[in-house]
């Protein structure tokens, strides 16, 4: 089984102040710390536990600039055979279709089984890259997925659905997988690992490389085109409550108490 | 070409929420287009759903065929690409649901349709549509614009709108489907219904409920505390049970449960579009988190932004305190 994971480096914004910057296009992320998405993670694991059952190969692929080589490292290091980076100022990352396209000039001439993405990127949401993709590679696909059985060329995939239920497809492959947060347990990458992975190989590829041209991909010939950024107004009703930590536990504590919440 | 299409959006023999909440949309559009809105049902027996739909769009299209017994993105999309070449929409709309992202990014890409994904409003200003949809949490809103020509492609958030009463009393037409043939490369199986746990959470009077902020499995030592103190039942956001410190029968939100306790206790959590949907039909809602800018507390009633290792251990001594 040859498996591709497709990663994103993306910033963890869930404790942090996000400011859009002079474009009104990006936010200023001088102050994130970045790590994999969320989802990515999982799918690298799940790429791993796949290889370790059946054999064969798990090879790494990122669309973005070289900072995220440390990422790829790292799942490099919990089992990544080789990695493949495509970085081009000329990608329009607001488009997950033009991205997609990228993704699937990589993997096209290469010999493959399955092919593993995040479900969603924790910063743009679009949940679109990995369906797109096995639309341009011309092969099945299944989203949102929580489990994995691979057997005779074929996968039983579990789709997670609303309120808990899930829906389990049977595709042949090669195919597309988007994986979900939750369907396995992504492991630490081991020191040996980490050791290792500064051995393995990390291509580093230009559109030209992958016989893509700009107009393809970029801005100019997206369908789609992002207007602006701006921070949406927070209307809420809450009352506030002010005070030292131990002040403010003790006047919700009343207030739950003497206002009947409990 | 002024006309939007709506695909409906069922499962198990039961029209889901979201396709009546995108036919309110589609209608407020239709109105500036000057179209019709079209309700688009690929399904198997569906009678009663197409007659139903009648009051929620000005037309009801529907392909009824044992092919489509269950939904199956292969089968859709063939259906759809031959449906399209004849029927022209300005816009189509998809649920941003399991279904809408296993479908949309590929018929996107087949009908070269312009596609904005997880849109929580559609303008139609000075002729074009503008489609707004979110980054970073919740934290930053986007404005899109369509370029080329229609018909666009968008997936609709989900419990963004109201589902409404009816409003419309439209059409209602079987048509054939171009499908003539199963297909082997996808088949659907079966459906896996949501595990039972010990504890019923959209039965819970009074919820605690933890996210990625309280950190380690751990620190679950002190909710149970606080939970006991005021008889609550513990339930979680989804990144709380992908670690493992609750099952997942606890998780509260779109791909968990939907809750309406009288008292909610969100702590640690920053109130996720998908968590927010679980609970924000709770009667009174507290938040504790550090983050002022966290979409949790547009929810709130009552909310402290502080540090919850520092304030929850004291709001438990002082409940068992007034409590006696
Ligand atoms: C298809 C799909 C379905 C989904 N379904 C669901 C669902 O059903 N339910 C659900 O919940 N999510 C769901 N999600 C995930 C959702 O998008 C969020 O990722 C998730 O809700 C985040 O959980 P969280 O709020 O616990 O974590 P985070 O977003 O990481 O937030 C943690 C919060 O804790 C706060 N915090 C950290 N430390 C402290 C401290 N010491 N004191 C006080 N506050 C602190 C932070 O400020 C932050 O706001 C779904 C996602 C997808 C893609």
């Amino acid at each position: 089984m040859n498996t591709f994971v497709c990663v994103k480096r993306v910033p963890d914004t869930s404790e942090a102040e996000v400011k859009v910057d002079a474009t009104e296009k990006d936010v200023d992320s001088s102050k994130f710390s970045f790590d994999i998405n969320d989802a990515d993670n999982y799918a690298v694991e799940e790429a791993v536990q796949i290889k370790e059952a059946q054999g064969g190969t798990v090879q790494v692929l990122c669309c973005g600039p070289q900072d995220a080589d440390m990422m790829i490292r790292m799942a490099l290091a919990k089992g990544g055979d080789s990695a493949m980076r495509i970085d081009d100022p000329r990608i329009n990352f607001s488009d997950p279709l033009q991205v997609a396209k990228v993704l699937a000039a990589a993997i096209k001439e290469q010999e493959y089984d399955l092919v593993l993405t995040g479900c969603w990127a924790d910063d743009d949401g679009f949940m679109a890259v990995g369906v797109a993709l096995a639309e341009e590679l011309g092969i099945p696909h299944a989203a949102m997925v929580k489990k994995v059985e691979v057997e005779d060329g074929k996968v039983k995939a579990h789709r997670e659905l609303e309120g808990g239920i899930s829906e389990v497809v049977e595709i042949t492959l090669p195919a597309v997988l988007t994986i979900q947060t939750g369907i396995n347990e992504p492991r630490y990458a081991p020191i040996r690992g980490i050791r290792q992975a500064q051995k393995k190989e990390l291509k580093v590829l230009k559109l030209d490389d992958l016989g893509i041209s700009e107009e393809e991909v970029s801005e100019d010939s997206s369908l789609i085109e992002l207007k602006r950024f701006y921070i949406p107004e927070v209307e809420s009703k809450a009352e506030i409550i002010e005070g030292e930590p131990e002040e403010k536990a003790e006047k919700l504590a009343e207030k739950m108490v003497k206002g009947g919440l409990i | 070409m002024s006309n939007i299409f709506v695909l409906v959006e069922h499962r198990q023999g039961e029209l889901r929420d979201i396709t009546l909440e995108m036919l309110t949309k589609a209608s407020q559009l239709a109105e500036k287009t000057g179209g019709e809105t079209v309700a688009l049902l690929l399904g198997n027996g569906v009678d009663s759903h197409a007659e139903k739909l009648t009051g929620y769009s000005d037309k009801v299209l529907y392909m009824d065929d044992p092919l489509f017994e269950d939904y199956n993105s292969e089968k859709y999309q063939k259906a759809l690409v031959a449906f399209f070449k004849e029927q022209k929409p300005y816009l189509v709309m998809m649920g941003h649901t399991a279904q809408g992202v296993d479908l949309a990014p590929a018929l996107a890409v087949e009908l070269k349709m312009p596609f904005v994904t997880d849109v929580i409003d559609l303008e139609y200003v000075d002729d074009k549509l503008q489609p707004l949809r979110q980054y970073y949490g919740g934290k930053v809103n986007a404005e899109f614009s369509f370029k080329g020509e229609p018909p666009y492609l968008v997936t609709f958030r989900e419990a963004t709108l109201e589902v409404p009463e009816p409003f419309k009393s439209g059409k209602v037409e079987k048509i054939d489907s171009p499908l003539k043939e199963d297909i082997d490369y996808r088949k659907f199986l079966e459906y896996i219904e949501a595990e039972v746990g010990d504890v019923d959470i959209t039965q819970s009077e009074i919820l605690v409920a933890v996210g990625r902020g309280v950190k380690e499995e751990k620190n679950m030592a002190m909710i149970e505390e606080l939970a006991s103190a005021i008889k609550a039942d513990i339930c979680a956001s989804r990144a709380a049970t992908d670690a493992g410190w609750l099952p997942h029968d606890r998780q509260v939100g779109t791909s968990g449960k939907t809750v309406k306790p009288k008292l909610y206790i969100a702590i640690g959590i920053s109130g996720a579009f998908q968590h927010l949907a679980g609970m924000k039909g709770a009667k009174t809602i507290i938040a504790i988190n550090k983050d002022p800018e966290a979409p949790i507390f547009a929810e709130a009633d009552y909310a402290i932004i502080d540090d919850l290792f520092k304030v929850v251990p004291k709001l438990t001594e002082k409940l068992q305190e007034l409590r006696g």
